[in-house]
């Protein structure tokens, strides 16, 4: 069960990444789960059978960019895999 | 080969003032080159047909905006239709006879507070199925890079101005999810039916980066 706050895990592995390199180790919370959904780091090679948890987190503009912020309460949603995922300690 | 005509040169600029498009003729990439292996191949096995690529070419070629205008049209006369579009826009549109194919997709609305602007930074994701092809500046650096970072000023250069009491949410398509902006419905617009309302509806609305005509 994922909690409400999550972090976006800051490795940078090789390969078919779909997590955005910007979200990277940033903070959010789960703005709807969406289901499982084949993994695409595996897809990429072709193997098909790898389905993970994916949601919708929303980022506020002053966790992503901090003071260069536009407007620090406008949001991203962006789709992430479970496994990108951790806990956030507050 | 160069070569000449009576009236007109292929060198310079044309009678309107801009350069001559060159003509193609560098080498395939490799890509292109897999691409025709990869089709003759499907053919010659008889896993598909010319024709049948040639079909499905022209039904992408098909789709446009106006699929989109339709379900927005039928979101602003219809408050369960548009509360099935937002519970699960796929359904809501296959509903109105739209193929949306196995792709997923959420409608997001714009409200008096919220305004709602699609993207997608790593690649060009776009609601194909029910506004055509992407328009080139959605797939460019620019926009996708920018859109994230001061969504405000991209707006602005699209002549959309927002109050800073609007909350602006931009949404990255990064994986299976397509997105689709419900817009606000123009003031002023009672008198018009489904179809009268459905030509207020441009693309860019639907993508964020724009409003809705007003009526006239």
């Amino acid at each position: 069960m994922m909690p409400d706050r999550v972090r976006v895990r800051a490795m940078m592995p090789p390969g078919h990444v779909r997590t955005p390199a910007y979200l990277r180790g940033k903070t959010g919370i789960i703005e709807r789960p969406l289901g499982r959904f084949g993994n695409p780091e595996e897809l990429a090679y072709g193997r098909r059978d790898d389905t993970r948890e994916l949601y919708r987190v929303r980022f506020t503009m002053a966790e992503v960019w901090g003071d260069a912020a536009e407007r620090p309460t406008d949001t991203i949603d962006a789709e992430i895999f479970a496994h990108w995922l951790v806990p956030a300690k507050d | 080969m160069p070569h000449d005509h009576p009236g007109h040169s292929h060198d310079g600029l044309s009678p309107s003032g801009h350069p001559y498009r060159p003509d193609n003729d560098q080498p395939l990439t490799y890509w292109q080159t897999m691409e025709i292996a990869l089709r003759e191949l499907l053919i010659e096995r008889g896993e598909t047909t010319a024709e049948e690529i040639a079909r499905q070419i022209d039904a992408m070629d098909a789709r446009s905006p106006a699929n989109g205008a339709a379900v927005v049209a039928r979101a602003w006369t219809d408050p369960a239709f548009k509360q099935r579009l937002l519970d699960d826009a796929g359904a809501a549109s296959r509903e109105m006879g739209f193929d949306i194919g196995p792709m997923r997709l959420i409608a997001v609305e714009n409200t008096q507070q919220i305004h709602n602007v699609i993207v997608c930074t790593l690649c060009s994701c776009y609601p194909r199925n029910l506004l055509g092809l992407p328009p080139d500046w959605y797939k460019s650096r620019a926009y996708r890079s920018r859109t994230v970072k001061e969504p405000r000023k991209v707006l602005k250069e699209f002549g959309l101005d927002l109050p800073d009491e609007v909350t602006v949410r931009v949404h990255d398509s990064t994986a299976d999810m397509r997105y689709i902006v419900l817009p606000r419905r123009p003031d002023g617009a009672e008198h018009l039916d489904e179809d009268g309302l459905a030509r207020l509806v441009t693309r860019d609305s639907m993508i964020g980066t724009g409003l809705p005509r007003r009526p006239e």
